[in-house]
Formats: C-alpha cells, structure tokens, sequence
C-alpha cells in the first residue's frame, strides 16, 4: 500500500492552472526527487502535500488517512508529514535547541525535559549537537537548515518533504546538507524532495519525476530518466540531444 | 426647565465647531512656519542651533499639551497682560504643533539618500541649493502622508483648549451637558463631530502612504 | 515686569505633588500594560482573525484614533452612567487609558505582524501548530520585537496625555497643580515645576521602557 496517494490533484492560481492532474503513488522508504524548470509546478506540488496550499480538485491521502483543509485534518496530516523550506524559516527569536523543542511541547504536548532530550538527540543526527545555544543567526545557512532539519525529524514524521533545500545555500555549504539528507534516505526515511542536485538525485533516489506544465511529463527510476530520457523536453533541460 | 431636541444640541455644538476649525487651520498653519524654522536650524545651522532645536522638541514632545496650555496662559498674565484663552491656546499649540512637525520633516530629509547629498555637492551645487533643488523636492513628497496625518492631532489637540476657558466644539459639549443633562447624547455627538472632521484627514494620510509606497515599488 | 517668583509653596505642598505623581505612574501603568495586551489582541483579530470580527476591530480603532482622548474621558465618566455604568473618576480614568491605548497600540502591533515573513507561518503549521499556536510562539514575540521602539513612544504620548484626566477630578499630577495653585495662587510656578516632572517622567518611562524591552527579548539559552 502507497504511503502518500496524490491522484488527479488540481490547483490554480487565478486563471493560471498550476497543476493539471497529477498521479502519483510513494510507497514507504522511497526516496523520489521531483525536476523540472521553474514555474513547472514541482514546488506548488509538495506544498500542496503539506497543506500549505489547498487543492482544488482530486486528493491526497497520507497513510490512508484523507488531506482535508479544515484544522483537525491539517494536524493530522502534518504530525505525519514533515515540510523542509528553501529558507530554512527557522525561528529568529529562538535557539537551535528552541526551534526544535518547541513544537514538540506546544503541538504533541511532550514533557520539556522529554523535549529536550530529543532535540540534543536529533541536532546530534545532523551533527549540530554542540550548536543547541547558538541562535539562527549565529549559525552559517548549511548549519540553519540542517536545524531546521532537526527540526522536522524531532516531531517523528513518517515523511519528509524538502522544498529545494539547498537552492538558497552558498555553493561550499551544500555539501553538507547533502549529507544528512543522503543518511536519512540511508536509514529508510520516506523522501519527496524538490531538487536541483542532478548528480544527488542520481545517487540517492529510487525515482525520478520530471515535472513539465504542471503534469508529470516521465517518470522512473534515475538510470532511465538521466541516461535514456523519451520526451524532447526532458531531454532539453538535461541538455542532452 | 427648557426642553432640548437632538437638533438643538447638534446646531449648538456645529456653532462651535467652528472654532474647533479655525483654531486648528492657525495651528496648524503657524506650526507649520516655525516648524520649517526650526527645521532649517536643525539641519542647516551650526551646533547651538542644532542643539536649541532639539531640546526644544524633546521639551515640547516630552510635557504634555496641558501644561504647555497652562503655562502659556498663566505665563503671559506675569508680563501683566490680561491673556485671553485664545491667544493662550494659539500660541501654545503653534509651539506644540511646530516641534512635532519639525521633527517629522527631519525624518524625511534624513530619509533622502546621501548619494543625493553627495551627487549635488560634486556639481559644484552650495548647499542652499542643494537644498533647494535636490533634498527638499524629494523629502517633500515623503513628507506628505505623515504631515496630513499629524493634522488629526491638532484637531484633536485643539479640544485641550476648552480647558483654559476657549470655547469651541469640547467646551459647548460641557456647557450644553450642563443645560440638558443628557450628557450621552451630548458627548456621543461631540465624538462624531470630532469624527467627521479627523476621519477624512486619516484616510487621506493613509491614501497618500499608500499612492508613495506603490510609487517606490515601481522605481 | 515686577513678578517675582517664588518656590515656598513646594515645602508645604510636596506630598500633594507626590501622591499625584503615584497616580499618574498608576494610570500609566494599568493602562500601559492593559492597553497593550487589549491592542495585541485587537492586531491579532485584524490582521489573522474571523472575517466578522475585523469590521468591528476596524470601528473601534477609528473611532478611537480619530477623536480627542478628553472626549472619551468625558463619554466614559458622564456618558455611560445613562447605561447604567457607573466609574469613579480613577476607575473611569483607568479604563479610557486602556481603550485609547489599546487602539493606537493595535495598528503598532499590527504592522509588526505584517511584517512577519510569510514562511514563519508555513514553517509553523507545517510543524502541525494551529494558527493560534503559530501567532503566539512564533509570530508575536519578534513582532513586538520588531514594534518595541514605536510602542514605547506611543505609551509615553498617552502617559502625557493622562494629565486631562484631572478634568474628571481624578486625583493625578495635574490635579495636584491645579489643587496648589488654587491654594497657593503660584499659578505658573505649580506648572512650571509639574511640567518638569511630566518632562522627567517621560524620560524615566522611555527608559524604563527600553530595560523591559531588553529584558523580554533577551536572549536565553532553551531550558
């Protein structure tokens, strides 16, 4: 059974139609990287799942359980569901240790000491543990979205959402972002990530989406849709003839 | 006991809201004057005027309008004049309203980039006219939402004046409270008075922010 | 001119002076803290609340910004008796420095709301806060933050402006100077020495302000 069901999900901006039937089916501990130029609906796609945006036609299911945009289902679906920004968004007027606490006791009611614990024990997963003081702003990009990162991880997701991770990071800083995402994909964590890094999708995911126009133009595994692309407009934005 | 409809008590206030107006338009006119002295001392004077100026602001914006009501009144009795509440209410708003102003114009000529300064200065421009050709068109049309915003609180500030013995729109609400003892009536009908005439002067302000924000967006 | 001045009266009258000084620090105070909560919650309500209540906010803020304080003072103390609400002067004093606040500091408050960036609200519900928990956790402390220095001129305006309340008989520091001049006939000598207090307050405050400011968004290690 599929962990995460989008099937003919439709959503417009005004008169423009941003996704126009998408399908897709994630089973549990696949990792898919979505692709495509900007305006393809790649990213408009993953906040949908979030429910940052609300549909307007088909639907999605999470682990059997329907996304409906009223607040109780919203909870439900994003205690499952994690979401990791382009701009990280972590809490400016928090510490690492605070960004990471807080929605543990504030959302699923975690004792704080409870909560604490957990945070050293997942800033310590992306290597931050030394950085639970530190506040966003002391913190290098890499170091705020790995925060961020922990973050997620902390309120136990089923799934993780990455929204072009490191499209606002400086170039030497990706690496390292890179890393943490390659070892959750490692330990089996459910992955949907909207990315850039061809070379990180080739390595670490078991399927590749090439968003076109706000539809699923190809689909498969990564050997197939980097080495033998069908469709010119794949082919095109790989830049091979 | 004479009985008061609603219209008497509204003809009586309108009457008096005549003053209301006046005494606001000479405010804020006269306040205007000093405050664009003040303004020039400030920014284009030497250090003791720089200085007089500010304390003069920091003095004006840091007592209440009350006091400054009061002391103008009783002030101007110890040279041995009889001061009428007018004079007294005149002269201390137009000192009031000019501190205010001149410090919100001074926001706006700080608020002209430097490179303007510096862009005027290397065309061999003095600084009257830079000033005169460069700053005061730019800070001029910045200043123009919080200047029509400001005149709300000399209307408002005029209503002090009833408390010195000036008759206008707050003191008739008194007097006709006094004569027909409805004083919710009376006192709910000064409030929209007062309404109609800030309202629009807020709303303006605000359409003014707003035309200059979208301008700026545009640049 | 053969005035001359004299400062006699003070030796006689100081504790006058010095209660009325406890009751404008009172009313500053109750309406400092109250206004601003009363503002806070009014914010949220225009900028994130249910469509109904925003019309509502949007009248009371008008309402108040837009007429004079003397007048609201008025309208609560003589006024709302007719309804059956009757205050004493400090109660009414009280509660018409917290109405007056409370609109002013709703269009501060709000702004620094707007100026949040919109994925500190993502980034809050897709941790599964509601929208309450996202303004209240994430939202509203920078916000004050980012507000602080033009809330806290605006609390020393309406302090200033606390001194009509004496016109109600509430026993503040205008009402001390209105008491020793009428005792002591040194009319421009009692304003004169009560502006400087006023003048000394606003400083005080403004201060005292900035440390509150200081010591709220201190930053402080999670535990």
């Amino acid at each position: 059974m599929p962990l995460i069901e989008i099937t003919d999900v439709r959503k417009r901006f005004g008169d423009n139609e941003v996704l126009k039937g998408i399908d897709l089916d994630v089973k549990p501990g696949e990792v898919i990287a979505i692709i495509g130029k900007s305006g393809s609906g790649k990213s408009t796609l993953l906040r949908c799942i979030n429910g940052l945006e609300i549909i307007d036609g088909g639907s999605i299911s999470v682990a059997g359980s329907q996304l409906l945009p009223d607040e109780v289902h919203l909870k439900a679906l994003r205690l499952k569901v994690g979401m990791i920004f382009q701009q990280f968004n972590l809490f400016p007027h928090l510490t690492a240790g605070g960004n990471v606490i807080l929605s543990q006791t504030v959302v699923k009611k975690t004792p704080k000491r409870e909560a604490e614990a957990m945070a050293r024990k997942m800033l310590e997963r992306v290597g931050l543990a030394e950085k639970f003081d530190a506040y966003p702003d002391e913190l290098s990009g890499g170091q705020q979205q790995r925060v961020a990162i922990a973050r997620a991880l902390a309120m136990e997701p089923i799934a993780l959402l990455c929204d072009e991770v490191t499209s606002a990071l400086d170039p030497e800083l990706v690496a390292e972002v890179l890393a943490v995402v390659r070892e959750l994909a490692a330990e089996g964590m459910t992955l949907l990530m909207v990315t850039h890094e061809m070379k990180f999708a080739r390595d670490v995911c078991s399927r590749v989406v090439f968003m076109h126009q706000g539809r699923v133009h190809e689909i498969g595994p990564p050997e197939d849709v980097f080495a033998k692309p069908k469709t010119p407009e794949l082919k095109q934005f790989l830049g091979v003839q | 006991m004479m009985e008061f409809s609603t219209w008497d008590i509204l003809r009586n206030l309108l009457l008096a809201t005549r003053w209301t107006i006046v005494l606001s338009l000479v405010s804020f006119l006269g306040g205007g004057i000093v405050g664009a002295l003040l303004l020039f001392l400030r920014i284009g004077g030497n250090r003791i005027s720089t200085a007089f100026t500010r304390y003069y602001v920091e003095l004006f914006q840091g007592t209440p309008l009350l006091m400054q009501l009061f002391l103008a009144f009783f002030g101007l009795g110890l040279f041995g004049i009889n001061v009428p509440a007018w004079l007294a209410a005149g002269i201390a708003l137009v000192l009031w309203t000019a501190a205010f102003l001149a410090e919100i114009w001074r926001g706006c000529v700080e608020a002209v980039a430097r490179g303007q300064w510096e862009a005027s200065a290397s065309l061999g421009m003095g600084y009257v006219q830079q000033m005169r050709y460069v700053i005061l068109p730019q800070a001029l049309k910045v200043a123009i939402p919080p200047t029509v915003g400001f005149s709300v609180q000399v209307v408002k500030g005029t209503a002090l004046t009833s408390i010195i013995g000036f008759v206008e729109l707050s003191k008739a609400g008194t007097v006709v409270t006094n004569a027909t003892f409805q004083p919710f009536t009376v006192y709910g009908l000064v409030a929209l008075i007062y309404f109609a005439l800030c309202w629009p002067l807020s709303k303006s302000s605000q359409a003014l922010e707003r035309k200059l924000n979208a301008a700026h967006r545009n640049h | 001119m053969t005035y001359t001045f004299s400062f006699t009266w003070l030796t006689e009258y100081y504790p006058v002076l010095l209660k009325g000084i406890l009751v404008t620090i009172e009313l500053i105070a109750v309406g400092g803290l109250f206004g601003v909560a009363l503002g806070t919650a009014c914010a949220w309500a225009r900028a994130l609340g249910p469509a109904w209540l925003k019309p509502l906010v949007s009248a009371y803020v008008e309402l108040i910004r837009n007429t004079p304080f003397l007048i609201q003072l008025f309208f609560i103390f003589f006024g709302l008796p007719s309804l059956g609400l009757r205050l004493s002067e400090l109660e009414a004093a009280n509660l018409a420095m917290v109405v007056n606040l409370g609109a002013y500091s709703c269009e501060i408050v709000r702004a620094g709301i707007q100026a949040t960036p919109r994925g500190q609200f993502e980034a809050g519900a897709s941790l599964a806060m509601s929208p309450i928990q996202t303004f209240r956790y994430v939202v509203l402390v920078p916000a004050l933050q980012r507000i602080w220095p033009a809330l806290s001129s605006q609390v020393v305006i309406v302090m200033l402006g606390s001194a009509v309340v004496s016109q109600i008989a509430a026993e503040d520091l205008t009402f001390a100077a209105n008491f020793i001049q009428s005792r002591s006939f040194r009319a421009f000598e009692a304003y004169f020495v009560t502006t400087a207090i006023y003048l000394a307050l606003a400083i005080l405050l403004r201060q005292a302000l900035a440390a509150i400011g200081a010591m709220i968004f201190a930053r402080r290690p999670a535990r």
